[in-house]
C-alpha cells in the first residue's frame, strides 16, 4: 500500500496525494462502481449455479450458448436505454423481432428465389435480406416514433397497439405457418459451431481489444493533459489498462477451449484430409458470430450515446425536456430517431434469432420486450429519464440470462426461473434506489 | 410610448417590439405591447403575477411565438419561431427555472445545443469543459465542480451555470427572468455587479424582477405591465418606487391615478 501511494504522489500530477483507504483508491480509478458491481453480481451469480451444479456449469460451451442466448436481448437493450431515457418506452421489441423474423424466413426461402430464378441458393441473399430486413425495422420505428413524436400520442399506447397489431401481422405473413431452411450463410449470424469466428480470428479481435484499451486511455490521458485537467493517477491507468486488456484476452483464450462438436470435427478431418488423433480432432470454435455483433452494437451505440450530440441530447431531455426545447434542441426528431434506431437494433435481434432456429415461428420474439426492459432497469436504466448506460443494460441481460440458464442448469423449470427473475429484478431495482437515495 | 435611451436617436434600437399579442386559448397573456430596448441598456420589467412579463419575453427567446406583431433587431423585422432563431440574434435567456438538465455536467449545459464538435463530428468534451472553466474563471471563481451533473450544485451554482451559458455565446441581448429570486445575499451582490459589467460591455438586457429595489438599482427604464399590457415606460429617474408601485398594482400612470385609491393603497404622496 505505501508503496502505491508513493506512485501517486509522484510530481506532476494535480490530484491530491492518495490517502490509502481502499475506498480512496477505488475513487482515483473512476471506474463506475455501479457497473463493477454488476460485473461481480455476474461472477457471484455464475459461481453460485456452478457450485451448485456440482462444479460443471462453467465451461466454455455452456458459458457461449449462455452469451448466444443472452445477445439478442442485450442488442435490443442497448436501444431500450435511449427510449427510456427519453422518457418513452417501447413494448413492441417482442413482435417487431417476429416480424422482421419471419420476413427473413419467408424472402430467403420463397421470394427471393423466385424473384431472382436462381434455384434456392441466391448468392448474397443473406445480406440483401438483412439489408431489407434493418429497413423493415427502421421503417416500423420511424411510423411509431412519428406518432409519438409528432402526433403526440404516449409511446406507452402506440407501442402497446404496436405489439399486438405487428404480432397479428405475422400470423398473415405465413398464414399462421412456420417457415425453415434459411441460407447457409445466413445461418452463421445466429452462432453455433460454424457460426463461430474459429481460432486465429478470436485471437485477432482479442489483441485488437487491447490495443483498443490501450488507445482509449492514452487518449483520454493526452486530452486531459492538454487542457491541464486534473488526470488519473498513472498506477490507476496501468491497473485499468491490464486489467482490460487480461480480461478480453482471457475471453479469447476461454472462447477458443469450446470445440466444434466431434462428430462435425470428424466431417471435416475426412473432407481436408486432417488425421483424426485419438479422443477426437478439438476444432476450438472460438467468439461466436452473435457475440462479435453484439460487442459491436455495444460499441456504436455507447459510441452514439456518449460522443455524439444525439446521445447528449437524448439525455439532456430526459433530464429535462423543456430544458432541452429551450436549448433549440428538435426534441421531436430526436424521439423519432431513438425509435428508428429501435427497429434497426430488432432486425439485428431478428436476425439472431431467426439463424439459431433456421426458420421462423409464430410466437418468435414473444416476451421479449419484458425481458429487454428488465435488463435496462436491471442495468441502471431509470423510469424517470435522463439516467442510464448502454454497457449497464448489456450486463443486466447477461446477469437475467445467467439467472435463468443457472437455474435451468440446476433444472428448475421455466415457472420457476420466472419466478426468479421477477425476484432478482425487484431486488436489483431495490438496492438502486436505496443507494441513489444515500447518495443524494 | 418609448423613451429614447440616452438621446441615441439616430441609431436603431437594439430591439423593438411592436404590437405583440400572445394569446393561451382565451386567456389574452400579452395584449399589443410594444417595447424596445438600446446597447448598454437595462430596462426593468416589473408586474404582479400573470402580468405578462415572462411571456413578453418567451416571444423574443423563442420559446413561444406571438400570435401577432413584429420584432426588429437593429432596425431589421427579425421573426424569431424558436428558441434557435433567437441565439441567432444573439439573444440569450436565463430562464427563472433556470433550464438545466440537472443529469448532466457543466459543459454539458453551457454548451447545450451548440456543442463543440471535433473534426471526426463527435462531442469535443475537452474543449467545451476548457471553455466553461475559462467563463466561471470570470463569473464565478469559487466553481469547481465541472464533472458532476448539476443537480448535485448549490443554487448559486446552478445559476452562474445558467448565466455562463448566456455570457459564453457573445450575447448582445439579454434576457433575465428573476435572476436573483433563488440567491442569498453575497450571490444576488454578484449578479448584480454583473448585470453592471454586462451592461458596460454594451449588451442590452430585459431585466424580470419582482424586488423593486433591484430594478431601481440596476434599471435606466422601466416598463410596468399589468394584465399583459404595458401601463408605461419611464426613465427611471423620473419616477420614484411608490410610483412604480401604484402602476404595478391599480395598472394605471400616476397621473390618472385618484387620491382615494392612493389613499387606499396607504401611499404617502
Amino acid at each position: 500500500m505505501a508503496n502505491v501511494a508513493d506512485v501517486a504522489r509522484a510530481p506532476g500530477q494535480t490530484r491530491p496525494p492518495a490517502r490509502s483507504s481502499i475506498r480512496e483508491l477505488i475513487a482515483q480509478t473512476e471506474i463506475d462502481l455501479r457497473l463493477f458491481g454488476m460485473l461481480l453480481a455476474l461472477v457471484v451469480i455464475l459461481v453460485v449455479f456452478h457450485a451448485l451444479s456440482g462444479g460443471t456449469m462453467i465451461a466454455p460451451a455452456n458459458m457461449v450458448t449462455m452469451s448466444v442466448q443472452a445477445a439478442g436481448i442485450a442488442i435490443i437493450a442497448t436501444g431500450m436505454v435511449l427510449i427510456i431515457v427519453t422518457r418513452n418506452i417501447d413494448l413492441s421489441v417482442g413482435s417487431l423481432v417476429g416480424l422482421i423474423s419471419m420476413s427473413y424466413a419467408l424472402w430467403m426461402s420463397d421470394w427471393f428465389p423466385r424473384i431472382f430464378h436462381l434455384g434456392p441458393d441466391v448468392p448474397f441473399q443473406w445480406a440483401l435480406a438483412l439489408a431489407m430486413g434493418i429497413a423493415l425495422g427502421a421503417g416500423v420505428g420511424a411510423i411509431q416514433g412519428f406518432i409519438i413524436a409528432y402526433i403526440g400520442v404516449p409511446s406507452f399506447v402506440v407501442t402497446l397497439g404496436g405489439l399486438l397489431s405487428i404480432r397479428g401481422l405475422v400470423w398473415y405473413q405465413s398464414k399462421g405457418a412456420a417457415v425453415t431452411q434459411l441460407d447457409p450463410t445466413f445461418q452463421l449470424i445466429g452462432g453455433g459451431a460454424l457460426g463461430s469466428v474459429g481460432e486465429p480470428l478470436t485471437w485477432g479481435l482479442g489483441i485488437v481489444g487491447c490495443l483498443a484499451i490501450v488507445a482509449l486511455l492514452f487518449n483520454n490521458r493526452r486530452q486531459r493533459r492538454r487542457y491541464g485537467f486534473p488526470m488519473r493517477p498513472m498506477w490507476a491507468e496501468v491497473v485499468l489498462g491490464a486489467a482490460g486488456c487480461a480480461v478480453v484476452l482471457f475471453l479469447a483464450w476461454f472462447a477458443n477451449r469450446s470445440y466444434w462438436p466431434p462428430g462435425l470435427a470428424d466431417q471435416y478431418a475426412e473432407a481436408h484430409n486432417i488425421p483424426v488423433p485419438p479422443g477426437g480432432l478439438l476444432i476450438p470454435a472460438g467468439f461466436p458470430f452473435p457475440i462479435v455483433l453484439l460487442v459491436g452494437v455495444t460499441l456504436v451505440m455507447t459510441w452514439l450515446a456518449t460522443r455524439r450530440r444525439f446521445g447528449r441530447y437524448a439525455y439532456a431531455y430526459g433530464g429535462n425536456p423543456d430544458a432541452a426545447k429551450l436549448a433549440g434542441i428538435n426534441t421531436r426528431w430526436l424521439i423519432l430517431k431513438t425509435y428508428v434506431l429501435m427497429g434497426v437494433l430488432c432486425a439485428l435481434a431478428a436476425a439472431i434469432a431467426a439463424a439459431r432456429l433456421n426458420g421462423s415461428t409464430l410466437d418468435i420474439g414473444t416476451g421479449y420486450e419484458l425481458y429487454v426492459i428488465a435488463a435496462a432497469v436491471i442495468g441502471g436504466t431509470s423510469f424517470a429519464g435522463g439516467i442510464g448506460t448502454i454497457p449497464g443494460a448489456v450486463l443486466g441481460a447477461f446477469v437475467m440470462q445467467a439467472l435463468t440458464y443457472g437455474l435451468g442448469f440446476n433444472s428448475v423449470d421455466s415457472p420457476g426461473q420466472n419466478v426468479a427473475a421477477g425476484i432478482v429484478l425487484i431486488i436489483a431495482v431495490g438496492f438502486d434506489t436505496l443507494n441513489r437515495r444515500r447518495g443524494s | 410610448m418609448t423613451a429614447a435611451g440616452n438621446g441615441a436617436a439616430a441609431k436603431a434600437p437594439l430591439v423593438e417590439m411592436r404590437h405583440i399579442n400572445v394569446a393561451f386559448g382565451g386567456v389574452h397573456a400579452v395584449r399589443d405591447v410594444t417595447v424596445d430596448l438600446n446597447e448598454g441598456e437595462v430596462i426593468g420589467l416589473v408586474g404582479g403575477n400573470g402580468a405578462g412579463k415572462s411571456t413578453l419575453m418567451r416571444t423574443l427567446s423563442g420559446a413561444h411565438p406571438p400570435d401577432s406583431g413584429e420584432i426588429l433587431i437593429d432596425g431589421e423585422p427579425r421573426p424569431i419561431r424558436n428558441p434557435r432563431d433567437a441565439k441567432l440574434y444573439n439573444i440569450e435567456t436565463i430562464y427563472q427555472t433556470l433550464a438545466l438538465a440537472d443529469n448532466i455536467d457543466a459543459p454539458a449545459n453551457v454548451f447545450l445545443g451548440r456543442e463543440l464538435s471535433t473534426p471526426w463530428g463527435t462531442l469535443d468534451d475537452g474543449a467545451m469543459e476548457d471553455a466553461t472553466r475559462k467563463v466561471m474563471g470570470r463569473l464565478n471563481p469559487n466553481f469547481r465542480n465541472f464533472t458532476s451533473p448539476v443537480v448535485s450544485l448549490s443554487g448559486g451554482q446552478r445559476q452562474a451555470v445558467a448565466i455562463a451559458r448566456a455570457v459564453h455565446f457573445n450575447a448582445r441581448i439579454l434576457i433575465m427572468d428573476e435572476p436573483t429570486a433563488a440567491l442569498g445575499p453575497a450571490e444576488t451582490a454578484q449578479v448584480r455587479d454583473l448585470i453592471r459589467q454586462l451592461k458596460n460591455e454594451g449588451i442590452g438586457i430585459f431585466l424580470i424582477s419582482h424586488d423593486i429595489h433591484d430594478v431601481f438599482d440596476l434599471s435606466d427604464r422601466i416598463s410596468v405591465m399589468y394584465h399583459g399590457r404595458i401601463v408605461d415606460t419611464v426613465r427611471k429617474d423620473d419616477v420614484t418606487t411608490d410610483e412604480i408601485l401604484g402602476m404595478i398594482i391599480l395598472g394605471k400612470k400616476p397621473t390618472e391615478v385618484s387620491e382615494k385609491e392612493l389613499a387606499e393603497l396607504g401611499v404617502a404622496t
